[in-house]
């Protein structure tokens, strides 16, 4: 089935922008990303938008239709009436660079902040041991593609530019839940979650959770389960003086 | 920064009017948790200060008065099983001694804190919906950082939840005419279950049971444990609705049998 | 003409896939200032869609594996035509390169004893590679993304700046290499994508590792980026290509819907228990075991099923051949009219196995179907069909280095050459990636470190690429302005149906004009808009590289007279065992007076050369039977079997 679909795409840059209307041929089996490529090569051949592999796989294609964080790529044309006015704008949580394309820098900046991998001393390679069971939590969050949605929807820096400074956004506790579960590693970023992550600025609405395009369950499975292990650290009298006496035998 | 300049609106972002383009009924779901949490309070308040209709011959005894520890329980001899020393007071309720810390479990549960957070303080009111507050430190200061406190809340609560059980367990003995099913002992006995569901679900439990563990092939009972504790938590929102949904027809159900509005329907016995 | 931004590096790295990452790391942690310039967001290279898993002989799922079974089957699969040194190395070293990404914090699938899980693929003769689900690739550019991080942390501890000694310039494009007086390399000439802003970055080392050329192709599994830059690159800057003719088709693309038409549909479907199955439900690929692989696979339903549970006593199904093979037969089965409804055959995995198993098994692949197709795998089956997935022609290199002709300059992964002959075994990339980035990195560190003076830029060729790259928005002179998706449209489809999956000689005679036409026109090309983030001039800038690379290929594959691997000529349909030692080398041809034929696109020129031949004690692990299907009498009298033959 074809028929022409009618779109609002944000063009601008950080100097300013607008909403444009445009008429552009819709296929069976379409998704938003192919639309707008359509509009590149007839309409609008400066048209910015970053996208890579077109399978949901890079997370490069980053965007907000009708208002919601999205991946252009997985956004079938099919879930929209055909009267439906499709509005696609950049993510509006980092800075505009051009049309649909943003700044993610802060992203980047972010993932320097978070202490690496660090396996025990001595340990060869080819020697870690490591069971499945112990493996999976930490695999099910490297799942993640970074298209940086979880980032771009978290009411803490969406709304609130100041904390920028003092919130890593959920990808970055996720990779610090990751470390913190995987087996074999032996730094501890229980604190610096709490106090460099900015952890505690995160009030579990559970956003970054509806958009993550990998499905990964980030509130319920990375961050509360941080926010539990901080919560022994800092909060728990019992879990301390427990600690405090495993430590004195 | 001006009040206009913040969040979606800060500069170098992309200069976007609206301050949503959803199209959607996004002011739906936490419209819907509003009335839904009000409405629960509202019963949970009257029922409380009530001091009355809370026991029934039939030795029904509803949650909102157990344990029944106040000297004002003496009125429904058999209501009481754990002693009777609170004053009684009429601003101080029966059940005095769980109440308050089956609110603040509540309270500081992590699917409950995204439920009100989102509808009553709209921080936000729904994804990609920009929030009304200029300042936002979440739950890093008092009071919010008391959430933490959430594990030593769920331990209460699973004693409490014992105490449930053993009400509605000792409600099969009749004075008289010994074991008997009625219609009120299954009403007790399904939300007695699912306050089980909700309470270990909660995902202080989930941590405690195992979620701390960094091997969990070292320590297969509490992975077993944990895994289970796991598929319950994925619906920790479901318990959480549906026991305040039969906490409230639980109560209403022992009410208007000890008014005598209805007669409990007899099963066994 | 508008400022260029300066910047001097020890090892200047392009592309920033796994082989790219891996020659960073290596170069950076050999003391070298080292800079990674990538056309897209790091981490978001086209490593990321590798979803099988990364061959490594460890032998963890069955101990008879070792680098002898990994080598003989990568000279199998590339039909003898690999670098030897190249496949013996990476049979070697590609055990030591998984478990080194354990250290940097990757997480593999396990064994019950810990150790890395291994799962069969096609032309592995054990369960040989490692893997995450099927998001390997993702695993591999993320865990070197990330010690590339922790490399970076180091830098900044011990200078306070995270990009002292290790730089990512993320979202550029190199438009041109740049090499001194000599012809050595002395840096590269490219743009901001999101400024438009020109960037010079002197190194005297280069390492290419820009991928592939499928998007040259109109289906393919292929991202934008794989333009055939580096090629492209190497090329113009002296160097030379081999073994262009062979384009791996990989038997398993979507085909439908259209819009994602060409995506990749892992062969872990197919070492996991999915078979290929006609519009009769038979399932063909029995009856396409080729002579060369008689006797090594089921010939039989039954015996193939029993294989995936008891692999001592039964022989695998012939859906796991090579690609090559496997990609012919179902060209074949919907040329000859078997095919499924929108033109490909199924593969079938939901009723192999339970719905919970599929999905736990293959999660990416359920993902991907359900939500690009609308099709449950667990209840249906696929539709297929061949996608250009890999070019195994590429910038000859030294194997040990990585060193290409010209001084200063390496290359690693798809854009390399030799490593896998005429046809790439799955999951043999992976590996490849991190081997040779290593080597290359380590090579280009070794040459920086041996020099005695660094190259120096020259101006004349910096003022020149500058103008090339601002050409196309400069109104034509021919008065007809070219629209570069119109051209790139033309320019795919061009290449899938005349330089695709099987070939005559007169089809490529065909494309070779039609190349020349596209030449002409791609001159006209103009462009609207500025220089800050414009698709429509990054693309009219990578269309050179891109009839470049097609025009090699195209001419490779016109000279090759035999039909193996990657290179299917349907006038010479057979295995030639004299072309086996020839390789046909791709090298710009110059003019008269020693300039390029034609700045935009210059004109290249494929001439045969002689292939090494193998050592002796590799050639020796072969059975001589084998070798004597592939090789002339003459090269086989060293071999020892031959002796005892003889006695």
């Amino acid at each position: 089935m074809t028929y022409t679909g009618r779109f609002r795409v944000w063009r601008g840059d950080a100097d300013g922008g607008s909403l444009h209307d445009h008429e552009v041929e819709v296929n069976e089996g379409e998704v938003v990303l192919d639309i707008l490529h359509r509009l590149q090569a007839t309409q609008t051949p400066d048209l910015a938008v970053r996208w890579n592999c077109k399978a949901g796989k890079c997370g490069s294609c980053s965007a907000e239709i009708d208002g919601r964080p999205r991946l252009l790529c997985m956004t079938r044309m099919s879930v929209f009436a055909p009267d439906h006015v499709v509005t696609v704008t950049p993510l509006r949580t980092f800075p505009v660079v051009r049309d649909l394309v943003t700044d993610v820098s802060f992203n980047y900046a972010k993932a320097r902040e978070v202490t690496a991998f660090t396996p025990p001393a001595g340990l060869a390679p080819g020697e870690y041991r490591m069971q499945q069971v112990d493996v999976e939590r930490s695999q099910e969050f490297r799942k993640c593609i970074e298209c940086f949605l979880c980032q771009d929807t978290c009411h803490v820096v969406r709304d609130h530019e100041e904390n920028k400074e003092s919130f890593a956004g959920p990808r970055y506790l996720l990779r610090v839940a990751e470390l913190e579960m995987h087996p074999l590693d032996v730094a501890d970023r229980v604190d610096a979650a709490q106090d460099e992550h900015g952890l505690g600025r995160c009030n579990i609405t559970k956003c970054c959770t509806e958009v993550c395009p990998e499905g990964i369950k980030i509130t319920d499975n990375a961050l509360i389960p941080m926010k539990e292990r901080v919560a022994d650290r800092r909060y728990d009298p019992l879990a301390w003086l427990g600690r405090t006496i495993s430590r004195r035998r | 920064m001006t009040a206009t300049a913040r969040g979606v609106d800060a500069p170098g972002r992309a200069g976007i009017d609206a301050r949503t383009l959803r199209t959607d009924r996004w002011w739906l779901p936490p419209a819907a948790t509003t009335v839904g949490l009000l409405a629960f309070v509202v019963y949970g308040g009257v029922r409380a200060f009530q001091q009355q209709y809370f026991f029934a011959d039939e030795r029904y005894l509803t949650p909102f008065y157990s344990p029944c520890v106040s000297l004002g329980c003496a009125a429904e001899p058999g209501a009481a099983h754990f002693g009777m020393f609170l004053p009684d007071h009429p601003l101080i309720p029966y059940a005095a001694l769980s109440l308050p810390f089956l609110l603040l479990f509540r309270l500081t549960c992590y699917y409950y804190r995204k439920a009100y957070y989102r509808s009553f303080w709209l921080s936000p009111a729904a994804c990609a919906v920009p929030e009304p507050h200029a300042q936002y430190t979440g739950e890093t200061r008092f009071p919010l950082i008391m959430q933490n406190a959430h594990r030593y809340f769920f331990y209460l609560a699973a004693v409490i939840a014992l105490i449930n059980t053993y009400d509605a367990l000792l409600a099969f003995r009749h004075p008289t005419d010994g074991f008997v099913v009625g219609v009120g002992n299954l009403v007790l006995l399904v939300n007695v279950a699912l306050l089980w569901g909700y309470t270990l679900s909660c995902h202080s439990c989930r941590h405690v049971m195992g979620g701390r563990l960094t091997h969990f092939s070292k320590h297969p009972v509490r992975y077993r444990l944990w895994t289970w504790v796991s598929r319950l938590n994925t619906r920790h929102m479901f318990f959480a609705w549906i026991t305040l949904g039969t906490l409230v027809a639980t109560d209403l159900y022992v009410m208007l049998v000890a008014r005598g509005t209805i007669t409990d329907l007899r099963i066994v016995g | 003409m508008t400022e260029t931004e300066r910047h001097d590096y020890d090892v200047l790295v392009i592309g920033a896939g796994g082989a790219g990452l891996r020659a960073a790391i290596e170069a950076r942690e050999r003391g070298m200032r080292t800079a990674v310039v990538c056309k897209s967001l790091f981490g978001k290279a086209h490593t990321v869609m590798a979803e099988g898993g990364c061959a490594a002989a460890m032998g963890n799922v069955n101990a008879n594996d070792s680098w002898q079974v990994h080598y003989r089957d990568t000279m199998r699969g590339g039909k003898f035509l690999n670098s030897w040194r190249m496949a013996e190395l990476h049979a070697k070293e590609a055990p030591d390169r998984v478990w080194e990404l354990e250290t940097y914090g990757a997480l593999f699938d396990r064994t019950a004893d810990g150790r890395i899980h291994q799962r069969n693929f096609g032309g592995h003769t054990y369960p040989r590679l490692a893997h995450v689900g099927d998001r390997t690739g993702l695993e591999l550019i993320r865990s070197l993304q990330q010690r590339i991080v922790a490399l970076q942390q180091e830098d900044h501890a011990a200078t306070g700046d995270y990009e002292a000694r290790l730089r990512v310039f993320a979202e550029c494009t190199v438009t041109e290499l740049l090499t001194d007086d000599d012809g050595a390399i002395a840096g590269a000439f490219g743009y901001w994508r999101e400024s438009g802003r020109f960037v010079e970055i002197a190194a005297p080392a280069v390492v290419l590792a820009t991928g592939g050329i499928g998007k040259s192709f109109q289906v393919t599994s292929n991202s934008w980026e794989y333009t055939g830059d580096g090629h492209a690159l190497a090329l113009r800057a002296g160097a030379r290509l081999v073994d262009m003719e062979f384009v791996q088709f990989h038997p398993t693309g979507m085909v439908w819907p259209p819009s994602v038409k060409g995506i990749l549909v892992t062969e872990g479907v197919r070492g996991d228990g999915g078979v290929l199955k006609n519009s009769d439900g038979e399932r063909f690929m029995f009856r396409y075991v080729p002579d060369v692989f008689t006797g090594q696979y089921a010939e039989t339903e039954e015996e193939a099923d029993r294989w995936y549970d008891d692999q001592e006593n039964n022989r695998r199904t012939p859906d796991l051949l090579p690609r090559d093979e496997v990609a012919r037969a179902i060209n074949t089965e919907v040329k000859e009219g078997r095919g499924s409804p929108h033109g490909g055959v199924y593969l079938d995995i939901a009723s192999r196995m339970p719905a919970e198993e599929i999905k736990r098994r293959l999660p990416s692949m359920y993902h991907q179907f359900k939500e690009l197709a609308d099709v449950d795998i667990t209840a249906e089956p696929m539709e297929v069909g061949p996608t250009c997935h890999y070019v195994m022609g590429g910038i000859e290199v030294d194997p040990d280095t990585g060193r290409s002709s010209v001084p200063g300059l390496f290359a690693a992964g798809e854009c390399a050459s030799g490593m896998h002959g005429s046809n790439r075994l799955g999951g043999n990339s992976l590996s490849d990636l991190l081997v040779f980035g290593r080597r290359a990195g380590l090579g280009a560190a070794q040459h920086v470190a041996g020099l005695e003076r660094r190259p120096v830029v020259r101006e004349e060729a910096v003022r020149r690429a500058a103008a090339t790259a601002v050409a196309p928005f400069e109104p034509s002179s021919g008065g007809t302005s070219e629209n570069p998706y119109t051209l790139q449209t033309d320019l795919q489809q061009m290449m899938n149906d005349l330089v695709g999956i099987i070939r005559t000689h007169a089809e490529m005679m065909e494309a070779l004009d039609r190349l020349d036409a596209l030449r002409d026109r791609v001159r006209d090309v103009v462009v609207e808009g500025h220089r800050q983030y414009n698709p429509g001039w990054h693309l009219a800038l990578d269309l050179r590289n891109m009839l470049l690379v097609g025009e090699a290929v195209a001419t490779s594959a016109l000279l090759r007279t035999e039909s193996r691997g990657g290179h299917t000529r349907d006038d010479y349909p057979d295995l030639d065992a004299t072309w086996r030692r020839r390789v046909l080398v791709t090298h710009l041809r110059d003019d008269d007076d020693g300039g390029a034929s034609d700045p935009v696109v210059p004109r290249v020129v494929v001439e045969p050369a002689e292939r090494a031949p193998m050592r002796d004690d590799l050639l020796a692990l072969f059975e001589l039977a084998e070798l004597e299907k592939y090789y002339t009498p003459d090269e086989l009298a060293a071999h020892p079997g031959r002796d005892r033959g003889a006695a």
